[in-house]
């Protein structure tokens, strides 16, 4: 059964009482809380995501909930707890669907380190995986949001998992964080695109997450490998461009791009030179998405001749 | 009272928990908060259930594991980053808690995290000591004099001092209890009958009976009980690791005397007993029951203890157990310091957190 079998009232009283558990990637979360614009958020971008029974051991378990005292009827909080713990500070209501895809991305990378965790996002072609690796606002998820709706697969906008044995990509498969302006951007590039209640005054400013399309969740199972790793940047009015980029110094790019690189030690490096060695590694810039397709599409024909 | 699903398992440490998937995701929980979550990992590992553990909480005992086996590997590290920073520093430097534990690879660090590492030097070389550390990089975090001068004229030790580059966190200490506290320990008690570390030349740790002194009086003695399973547990396996020597109970029993610590020996040994059935020898019996309190601060003890040293995760909560640790905390601040200390010093940091002072000033 998948979220989207269910009537929003149904979601609503799951959300509500013992929560309502998803399967996520590989991960499975139990998400709890009463207030209406998660359960707006889950019902608008997350319809193809399975519902779990009983029967399931369940990774982690997401609670937001609103604020205590004065605060549930004024200047209204979302607080994020795990283990009855307040890992965030709390933060306005109308910031709560957002807050919980943070919050999920708390648990991931604090958590799960049977994966070595990068902050990047993730994008397959016939098997090969392109790893975007960049700070906020470099254009990484924007270009990874037009990409996925021209032909790539989307493995992950946040959080590439890598596997410790043989360095595959398990996918992810969240909706895309979008902040200001590339909001518009891929609202005019994508056709009927679906997205959350656009969000303002966040600490990244105004947000809105994406829904993915339907290809990430009927092959959610399918890992890929990494084959290029590229850095993205927006550079308004550039011509795209890729600039070849040394191993070792992508290496180390990616080492300051790692949530885990710290934990997992000599097996997180050992990881990293495996995606390296398999990896050709660019600087790209960009401004046009449709040109950034061509170089990307171009990326694949040219490994195929 | 119930008993956790955590503190189960060490009750019958033998035995493997039989669990469904809403406990495992319960005892996951509970072993995040009380930072236990890599022991439960190794105790799966050590007694070889980790391959019986169902694929769902699998990885995440081995994640844990890999954090710990990280931080220890940091931790030696450190130790000999401090004890280059301190060569020329003609001083005994005492491991305390877990640094200790691991550097002379007792069972207890097995699995143990960590936040920071405890030293403890004679109070008169503490001032070269501080130097020679500023001088390899670490410096003291505190810049609001009031809590610069609350650390170093009443308490055990000074404020942290935080390495610049990596971050790490060392307390130096003179002593293992505040000086205006009901339990004062003398440190130059401590420092009369250290222990060697051979691993570490230059390095000490106390002598056994000091080290479980120094747990339980830490652990009673602490305003908050987050880690209070977790320190029972050092204190339990240090207990049955270090009461293997014939004589260590009497010797414990002793000390606790000399050094005036009865009676955080007593709750220690009382609760490892009914938390995790670590017993005295019949003979001595009599003797731990003369250490404690008189009857009715006895009880009100077992029983405010008893529900703060639950993992402090929503399973463990009952309507009380607020209550408890609030009793608890305030305690603790009677214990370190006589009212006419304490009371101003509260007001004071009441005041400081309702009015911070804006960042640019300090």
């Amino acid at each position: 059964m998948n979220v989207g079998d269910l009537s929003s009232a149904a979601i609503g009283r799951h959300l509500q009482k013992n929560g309502l558990v998803l399967k996520i990637g590989p991960f499975a979360f139990r998400l709890v809380s009463p207030i209406d614009s998660v359960a707006q958020g889950l019902c608008a971008l997350y319809p193809d995501y399975p519902v779990l029974d009983d029967s399931h051991f369940v990774d982690y378990t997401v609670t937001i909930a609103p604020g205590v005292g004065w605060r549930r009827w004024m200047r209204r909080q979302a607080i994020f707890k795990f283990d009855g713990a307040e890992p965030f500070i709390p933060l306005p209501e109308e910031h709560a669907f957002p807050l919980l895809e943070w919050s999920k991305n708390w648990c991931i990378s604090m958590h799960a380190h049977h994966y070595r965790l990068l902050h990047s996002a993730v994008i397959e072609r016939e098997g090969c995986a392109v790893i975007l690796p960049a700070p906020p606002g470099s254009g990484k998820s924007t270009l990874c949001a037009g990409l996925v709706h021209r032909g790539w697969r989307l493995l992950s906008d946040e959080l590439a998992l890598i596997s410790l044995l043989d360095a595959a990509i398990t996918p992810l498969g969240r909706p895309i964080s979008l902040k200001n302006q590339s909001i518009d951007v891929i609202n005019n590039y994508v056709q009927d695109a679906v997205f959350s209640q656009v969000v303002h005054d966040t600490s990244k400013g105004s947000v809105s997450l994406l829904k993915v399309p339907s290809e990430t969740l009927q092959r959610i199972g399918e890992t890929a490998r990494p084959r290029w790793v590229i850095f993205p940047k927006y550079v308004a009015g550039s011509v795209a461009k890729l600039a070849a980029r040394s191993k070792a110094n992508s290496m180390l790019e990616l080492g300051r791009n790692s949530f885990n690189y710290m934990v997992l030690g000599l097996k997180g490096f050992e990881v990293l030179s495996k995606v390296i060695d398999a990896s050709d590694c660019y600087d790209f810039q960009y401004s046009q998405l449709d040109d950034a397709v061509a170089v990307f599409d171009d990326l694949v024909a040219r490994r195929n001749a | 009272m119930s008993t956790s699903l955590l503190a189960a398992v060490w009750a019958q440490p033998a035995q493997r928990p039989q669990l469904s998937f809403r406990q495992w995701e319960t005892i996951l929980g509970q072993a995040r908060q009380a930072r236990l979550i890599a022991r439960l990992a190794r105790h799966h590992l050590d007694q070889g259930w980790m391959s019986d553990v169902p694929n769902g909480p699998r990885p995440h005992l081995e994640g844990a594991l890999r954090l710990a086996e990280r931080q220890q590997h940091e931790v030696r590290w450190e130790v000999d980053c401090i004890r280059r920073a301190l060569l020329g520093v003609d001083a005994p430097v005492v491991l305390l808690k877990g640094a200790a534990y691991l550097m002379a690879d007792l069972p207890a660090a097995k699995g143990r995290l960590f936040a920071d590492i405890d030293l403890m030097v004679p109070r008169e070389m503490i001032g070269l000591v501080e130097s020679a550390l500023l001088g390899a990089g670490w410096i003291s975090d505190e810049r609001d004099p009031y809590n610069q001068r609350y650390y170093r004229e009443w308490m055990h030790e000074i404020p942290p001092l935080r390495h610049v580059h990596r971050n790490t966190v060392i307390d130096l200490h003179h002593t293992i209890t505040p000086p205006t506290s009901r339990f004062n320990v003398d440190g130059d008690k401590l420092l009369a009958q250290l222990a060697l570390l051979p691993a570490c030349p230059g390095f000490y740790t106390l002598a056994p009976t000091d080290m479980v002194l120094h747990s339980a009086v830490h652990l009673f003695q602490e305003g908050e009980f987050g880690h209070g399973l977790r320190d029972l547990l050092d204190l339990n396996s240090l207990l049955l690791h270090f009461g293997q020597v014939t004589g260590y109970w009497e010797a414990l029993l002793d000390r606790s005397d000399e050094l005036g610590l009865q009676i955080p020996l007593f709750h220690a040994l009382f609760h490892i007993q009914r938390l995790l059935g670590t017993r005295v020898a019949e003979p001595l019996l009599n003797r731990v029951q003369k250490l404690g309190p008189s009857p009715v601060p006895r009880m009100l003890m077992a029983w405010a203890l008893g529900l703060a040293l639950q993992p402090d995760h929503p399973s463990c909560d009952s309507r009380w157990t607020g209550l408890a640790r609030w009793l608890l905390y305030v305690r603790s601040h009677a214990l370190r310091m006589p009212f006419r200390l304490v009371v101003p010093h509260l007001v004071r940091k009441a005041w400081m957190s309702r009015f911070p002072k804006e960042k640019n000033e300090a």
